[in-house]
């Protein structure tokens, strides 16, 4: 429990620094560019717009800059984020919430893949170690966590939709295909989600071998493994749940710490692919100097990445008994 | 300092980075050497094929691709390297001094890093980058280091923790040296080689990281970048229009840079934790 405390303590104090990153860039950024778009906009904004922009930058001059900050703390708390610039009269909440579903979904889903398939071959790979499997893949994965995100993306567009037209090239879905819960939605979402899955899954995997693999590496030479192997016990047995289940705790939180890098890489994934998630909306959102949304999307995946080393977190706690006997 | 050339040596993954970091070194040292011209020249001929006059064919702005590449690999580097080291410098500052002060400042030092390492970075650096109107390599550099020190310190400080009680550093302490000494000379020549991952990590990151930003069109848009060539060829519709040389050749120099910097960092890796290593094969046993 108290494991768990302090980790939500954690979870709330990075929450709080994100915040305050998020208030203090446009505030502390050298003038000039805040009051470039000032000018650029001017008499191009009115009303709620003007107000948003105003809010965003930091201009409230017959504000104090603390009670700025209070009334921002109020409005992230309420989901109040203003409304958009470039896509007038539109909130910046449900902007966001329309993206948040797509990118839940693909980055979601792939990365439970990645580490599964990624801790799976890793444990395989350090069993077998000194094998074939395990001089050829590791350089491999190697090589792999070095590829650009976005130029993978590219090359998979021109393999599979250019050269071969295979697979969708862009968007989430076919646009002349309504919405809904039926059968040819979804297969169109599932088709348009194969390209940009393989991207972040070909670049993310081999992190989790690697990492799984020299765990389970130093795992194996401990003692109650060649107690294991002495009482003759399968060495599936052995492999599994003597090795791989203790190997797989620092997998774990290091699923957890390595999030932000995926999620990251994930932006350029849906950017290259045009994918309707919040990081092609953030990345559209700078292109067009929209900053309510920018800073509303920023802090939506500062909390997803957060939330889900939460999760991780409390998956630790379950599976380490350690964690649970509290200091 | 000699067994560490010798473990590069006998490491083939350490050999095949190091052999294609020298390559683009040499490219970036000496551009005009191997093509000459200015790769902002404008032949008049968009979207040639491949052939021996333009060896990657032309943009779609008459510009010779191969020229590009070849001045595109001195920014590359620079960022890596400048980056990296800045970055490195970061990490074990923040990571040591957590490590051998302990107590309260561990803590709060050690709080920080996790703070920052679970951050988004990308996102971050998006936005920020997002408020620069003018994007110059030197904005690039210092938002590199402010997002990329933090994992080089979690591990540095993990490391410097399990060297805090030997004896060797006890023997300083009794010595009476200061802790400036302490640090400098007896403990940070025992971390070597996971300086050197490091560095070679925080290298890869920017890499990385620094060619995502410059492919959004989010770095100097007028300079000859691979990143930023991946941008004008999106922007240009490289794929559609059958230009694949211009989209695939930058982004193949991306990764092979990264490449170069993944086998050393994993190298290094193996060379500080002989548990990792390879295992030899006895081949007296079998004959």
């Amino acid at each position: 429990m108290r494991f768990l405390l302090r980790r939500l303590g954690f979870f709330v104090l990075t929450l709080w620094a994100a915040l305050t990153i998020n208030f203090a860039i446009p505030r502390l950024l050298p003038g000039s560019p805040v009051d470039a778009m000032m000018a650029k906009y001017h008499g191009k904004l009115q009303g709620a717009s003007l107000h948003a922009m105003e809010a965003a930058l930091g201009l409230n001059n017959h504000q104090s800059v603390f009670q700025q900050y209070l009334t921002y703390l109020k409005d992230c708390a309420t989901l109040n984020f203003g409304i958009s610039f470039s896509n007038y009269p539109e909130t910046v909440s449900s902007l966001v919430g329309q993206a948040i579903p797509w990118t839940l979904g693909l980055v979601g889903v792939t990365t439970v893949i990645a580490f599964i398939l990624g801790t799976g071959i890793g444990a395989l790979a350090a069993w077998k170690r000194g094998g074939k499997l395990d001089s050829l893949l590791p350089p491999i994965f190697v090589i792999g966590t070095g590829l650009p995100y976005f130029w993978v993306g590219i090359v998979l567009i021109m393999v599979f939709a250019d050269i071969n037209p295979w697979l969708p090239s862009s968007f989430g879905s076919d646009n002349d295909i309504a919405m809904g819960w039926n059968g040819a939605f979804i297969g169109s979402v599932l088709t348009h989600a194969i390209l940009p899955s393989v991207s972040i899954l070909v670049t993310s995997i081999g992190g989790w071998v690697l990492t799984m693999r020299n765990t389970m590496v130093t795992t194996l030479a401990e003692d109650y493994i060649r107690m294991a192997r002495a009482k003759g016990l399968p060495s599936r047995r052995i492999m599994l749940d003597y090795a791989a289940r203790n190997s797989v705790l620092p997998n774990l939180t290091g699923f957890a710490m390595s999030m932000g890098f995926v999620v990251s890489g994930a932006v350029l994934v849906e950017y290259v692919f045009a994918y309707p998630g919040v990081g092609y909306q953030l990345v559209v959102a700078v292109q067009n100097e929209d900053f309510p949304v920018m800073q509303c999307l920023f802090l939506t995946i500062t909390v997803a990445v957060l939330i889900s080393v939460l999760v991780s977190d409390i998956m630790t706690a379950l599976l380490d008994p350690r964690t649970r006997s509290a200091r | 300092m000699r067994s560490l050339l010798t473990s590069i040596r006998h490491n083939p993954k350490a050999i095949a980075g190091l052999f294609i970091l020298l390559v683009f070194v040499v490219m970036a040292a000496i551009p005009n050497v191997i093509v000459s011209g200015d790769p902002a020249t404008d032949t008049t001929q968009v979207n040639l094929g491949m052939s021996g006059k333009h060896l990657l064919g032309t943009t779609a702005f008459g510009q010779d691709i191969w020229l590009q590449i070849v001045h595109g690999a001195r920014p590359a580097l620079l960022i890596a390297i400048i980056s990296g080291l800045l970055a490195t410098v970061l990490s074990v500052l923040v990571g040591v001094s957590a490590a051998y002060l302990g107590g309260v400042l561990d803590d709060a030092l050690n709080l920080f890093t996790d703070v920052v390492l679970v951050l988004p970075t990308l996102p971050l650096v998006i936005v920020i980058a997002g408020y620069f109107s003018q994007h110059s390599i030197t904005v690039m550099i210092i938002v590199l280091v402010i997002t990329g020190w933090s994992y080089g310190a979690r591990q540095l400080r993990s490391q410097a923790l399990s060297l805090r009680n030997r004896d060797f550093l006890e023997a300083a302490k009794v010595r009476g040296e200061r802790s400036s000494y302490i640090i400098v000379f007896e403990m940070l020549p025992n971390m070597t080689s996971l300086i050197v991952a490091n560095f070679l990590g925080a290298a890869l990151y920017s890499i990385l990281t620094a060619s995502g930003l410059e492919f959004l069109g989010l770095g100097n848009t007028n300079s000859y970048d691979w990143g930023t060539m991946l941008y004008w060829a999106e922007n240009n519709s490289a794929l559609q229009t059958g230009a694949y040389a211009w989209a695939v050749a930058p982004g193949l120099c991306i990764a092979l840079l990264a490449a170069a910097f993944a086998l050393l960092n994993n190298a290094f890796d193996e060379i500080s934790n002989p548990a990792l290593r390879p295992v030899r094969r006895l081949r007296v046993a079998a004959s």
